[in-house]
């Protein structure tokens, strides 16, 4: 249904008219996340200050059929806040308060426009922080963390953004406010903050969010190992996780991506086909013996330069180079593709030569970052726009890849979220059987499709509705889409 | 010792497929037929919840009880719902590994089990609920469909995380055939502490400072009941250096109360308790143990027994004015769920409030299993 005047008339009423953009030059700014790649203008964008105002734009769109799609500080990297054409934008970013700390009970309270590092920042000076920190984190909000379950270097040891939410305050596609878990652990009923966190905005728009803070660890120490190769590094990681250790980070780079990153932030990152950096924390005399040990773990296997980062300001160096990566591949090509996929870890020296094969067969280079711990990927398929044919050999290259992803048993998201970019890919990943379920829950939350309709799913499809009425929906009508 | 909630079951017919396609055969022909199913592993926790409305079949998981693929290397687990939780770690363990949770009963109950009913005991303050180790779930729907979440490996965010609705969804949006686990090392050392940090207030007092610090122990309880003083237990991990730092500081934050190395066997105390003929599991924020325990103690029951973790997780074994208990703890944003009924007991509902989320798991309920086949009535609201 188009955005009448009429319908912007009411956005008015419900946010008041400053807060609703509709002017073409100004809707330009929402058209796309950090994926620019996928672009589609809104009819509107709304920028709700309260819970009631966003319960009256939901309102306003549920009645008139009108999508919706909301949105933090757009730095998501796969479509997943990227406008329906002619829908309803709901930008969170005015929601931007921290409502509530509670030292005692390791709980913090905060709207969805809230900052990641900020929760860190207010929390830091009783020696707690937000554990969950995607390279992003500097400007991505917590609503949009909620949405893609977002990870993180840490997330190895701390867990991702779902360990870390115990409530939402969550306003429904159709306008009904409902509140999702509780402050205190095992709500009653079904896990619906685990199924809320990581549906990247098709189950409603959350409003409120009750995170669980954690206590500084009482010693922090990042070791920076060099290698020959990254088969090297990675049969270091091995033998870490195989002596039993837990590292707080285990990150590895290759030769391309250091070259970027110290071109980029001059970490001091030594010049080397494999860099691993790993991060141990917790008790001070616990840490120091198994970083030894690490040293010697990494020494066994062909490390060349060992460096060991102990005050802040060393190790705030050698993060800042990891965390530049994405943005430093900038510096060495005009264009690039970051992709997420994963794969078991000792899948890691196949399926890098492998990406190395492709990469050579389709004359594109490829940076590969990884958090190695985990086994998620970040390779990075380089390319020149201007060069004919190449972005799509490009697209190509990183399809390619998430495939392998999928034949190794893995995945192929493992925190950008699957949004407008991957969702093709999810029936590689699952069966119909497998997504028909996931259908299910969808229609619970929202049976007329309203909330980013068009994402994580391959193709629209649509509830079929218990009660009321029947009216045939414009897709099913158009042909192109089933009702079940 | 029969009790409520099982009675109903006494002369229910079982099946015991042997596959998974067997399950979801036996399954989608009792849901055509519209018989009521309930679930089963090794049916260690049967009576919790409410008694089913209707129970025309017991669906065991018995027989599906293989352990698919250890990839140690990993991390990694993947087992069938009927595997005994104790025989997998016993597969684990020459490994150096561990699922690293310790449910009631190990050593009958299932992975299908203590996933349904979200059982978790004193390791969850360190490593989290089983809701954050498992990473894949085979479900079988009321109408046969099989149907897979998540997957095997850690990280991953594709779709919805049915691996998380299925845990503590207790059989009745499918029956859980198989689940996918993310695994920890085993410790190289371990150390429990035992103290008496006095009276309720100086263990509530004293648990807050604990938490307050950057101490890495991996549990934390305090064992209360009738007619005596709290003590304190707490459980170290790691290298020998680090387990005696640890102890050094704690010896110091308890003063002037005395920090002795304690028994393992402390471990068992919930386990004691879930023994018993009355049990209720109740979750309140940390900062409220010390007021939770004086309603309890306050409640009239002469024996009353309570193991807290400093998440805020309790049980208890009482009879007396658990109505009564659970308005006052629903009042501070907790809950309190009763696993177990005395036989004669006057029978209140299991679950309590779910606040306004009600029609919402109703509609997911009612997607997944319309016609109401799985664990008819046994779970929160009448679902």
């Amino acid at each position: 249904m188009p955005l009448t005047p009429e319908i912007v008339g009411k956005l008015h009423e419900a946010t008041g008219a400053r807060n609703v953009i509709t002017a073409s030059e100004e809707l330009r700014t929402y058209e796309c996340d950090a994926l620019t790649a996928y672009r589609a203008v809104p009819g509107a964008v709304v920028l709700p200050a309260t819970t009631e105002e966003v319960q009256a734009v939901a309102r306003i769109c549920y009645q008139a059929h009108i999508p919706f799609v909301a949105r933090g500080s757009g730095t998501g990297l796969s479509g997943g806040a990227m406008p329906v054409p002619e829908g309803v934008v709901i930008c969170l970013a005015r929601m931007n308060r921290i409502l509530e700390i509670d030292f005692p009970n390791a709980r913090v309270v905060v709207e969805p426009g809230v900052i990641n590092l900020e929760v860190t920042g207010r929390v830091a000076p009783a020696n707690y922080f937000y554990a969950p920190d995607p390279s992003s984190q500097s400007v991505c909000s917590i609503g949009g963390n909620v949405a893609e379950n977002s990870g993180g270097a840490h997330c190895l040891k701390y867990g991702f953004t779902t360990t870390h939410v115990l409530a939402l305050e969550v306003v429904l596609p159709d306008g009904t406010l409902m509140h999702l878990g509780k402050k205190t652990l095992d709500a009653l009923g079904y896990d619906l903050p685990g199924v809320f966190v990581g549906s990247e905005g098709t189950l409603g728009v959350a409003t409120k969010i009750t995170l669980r803070i954690v206590k500084r660890p009482e010693s922090v120490q990042t070791l920076l190992a060099a290698f020959h190769s990254t088969t090297e590094a990675g049969a270091a990681v091995s033998g870490i996780i195989a002596a039993g250790m837990l590292p707080a980070a285990i990150e590895m780079m290759d030769h391309l991506s250091i070259l970027a990153a110290e071109a980029a932030v001059h970490a001091h990152y030594p010049d080397c086909g494999g860099l691993l950096l790993v991060e141990m924390d917790g008790p001070q005399a616990e840490v120091c013996a198994l970083m030894e040990h690490i040293q010697e773990i990494c020494r066994s296997q062909g490390a060349w330069e060992i460096r060991l980062a102990q005050s802040e300001t060393e190790r705030a160096l050698v993060w800042k180079g990891r965390k530049a990566a994405f943005a430093a591949l900038g510096r060495i090509s005009p264009n690039y593709i970051v992709q997420d996929g994963v794969i078991p870890r000792t899948r890691l020296p196949q399926v890098l030569t492998r990406i190395g094969e492709l990469s050579t067969e389709a004359g594109l280079r490829v940076a590969n970052v990884f958090h190695a711990g985990d086994g998620n990927l970040h390779p990075m398929v380089l390319y020149d726009r201007r060069i004919a044919g190449q972005e799509k050999s490009a697209i190509a290259l990183s399809e390619r890849i998430l495939e392998l992803c999928i034949e190794a048993g893995g995945s192929i998201t493992g925190e950008h979220g699957v949004g407008e970019e991957k969702k093709h890919m999810m029936s590689k990943m699952f069966a119909e059987p497998d997504l028909a379920t996931m259908q299910r829950v969808r229609c619970a939350f929202d049976p007329q499709q309203i909330a980013n309709p068009a994402k994580v799913f391959p193709r629209p499809r649509l509830c079929g509705e218990k009660l009321g009425e029947y009216t045939p929906h414009p897709l099913e009508l158009a042909g192109v889409a089933e009702r079940f | 010792m029969t009790h409520q909630g099982t009675e109903t079951l006494r002369d229910v017919r079982v099946v015991e497929p042997e596959s998974e396609e067997e399950l979801s055969t036996a399954l989608r022909c009792a849901d055509r037929d519209g018989l009521a199913v309930i679930p089963r592993g090794s049916g260690t926790k049967l009576e919790w919840g409410n008694p089913p409305a209707r129970a025309d079949l017991i669906l065991s998981t018995v027989r599906l009880n293989r352990i698919i693929e250890h990839v140690w290397a990993d991390l990694t687990v993947t087992a069938e719902a009927g595997c005994i939780v104790a025989d997998l770690q016993r597969v684990l363990t020459p490994h150096g590994q561990r699922l690293a949770i310790d449910p009631l009963w190990p050593e009958s109950a299932t992975i299908g089990g203590i996933l349904a009913t979200n059982d978790s005991g004193a390791w969850r303050l360190r490593y989290g609920g089983l809701r954050d180790l498992i990473i894949g779930v085979t479900l079988v729907l009321a109408d046969g469909t099989i149907a897979r979440g998540g997957g095997k490996v850690v990280k991953n965010v594709a779709g919805y995380d049915l691996p998380k609705l299925a845990t503590g969804s207790l059989g009745t949006l499918g029956v859980i055939t198989q689940a996918v686990f993310r695994l920890h090392p085993l410790p190289r050392k371990t150390r429990t502490l035992t103290l008496a940090p006095g009276g309720m207030a100086e263990a509530q007092a004293l648990l807050l400072a604990i938490q307050d610090t950057n101490l890495a122990h991996i549990a934390l309880q305090l064992r209360c009941g009738a007619h005596r003083d709290p003590e304190m237990d707490i459980l170290l991990e790691g290298t020998e250096e680090g387990i005696e730092a640890q102890t050094a500081r704690l010896t110091s934050l308890a003063a002037p109360a005395r920090v002795a190395e304690g028994p393992t066997n402390v471990w068992g105390a919930r386990q004691e308790i879930a023994n018993h003929d009355a049990v209720a599991k109740f979750s309140v924020l940390p900062s409220k143990i010390a007021d939770t325990i004086g309603a309890i103690a306050a409640a009239g029951d002469p024996e009353w027994r309570a193991v807290v973790q400093a998440t805020g997780i309790g049980w208890i074994s009482a009879d007396a004015a658990l109505s009564r208990l659970r308005a006052r703890i629903e009042s501070e944003g907790g809950t309190l769920t009763v696993l177990r009924q005395s036989p004669g007991a006057a029978a209140i509902d299991a679950w309590g409030d779910p606040g306004d989320t009600l029609p919402l798991l109703r509609t997911i309920k009612q997607r997944f299993d319309p016609k109401n086949t799985l664990n008819p009535g046994r779970f929160v609201g009448g679902i």
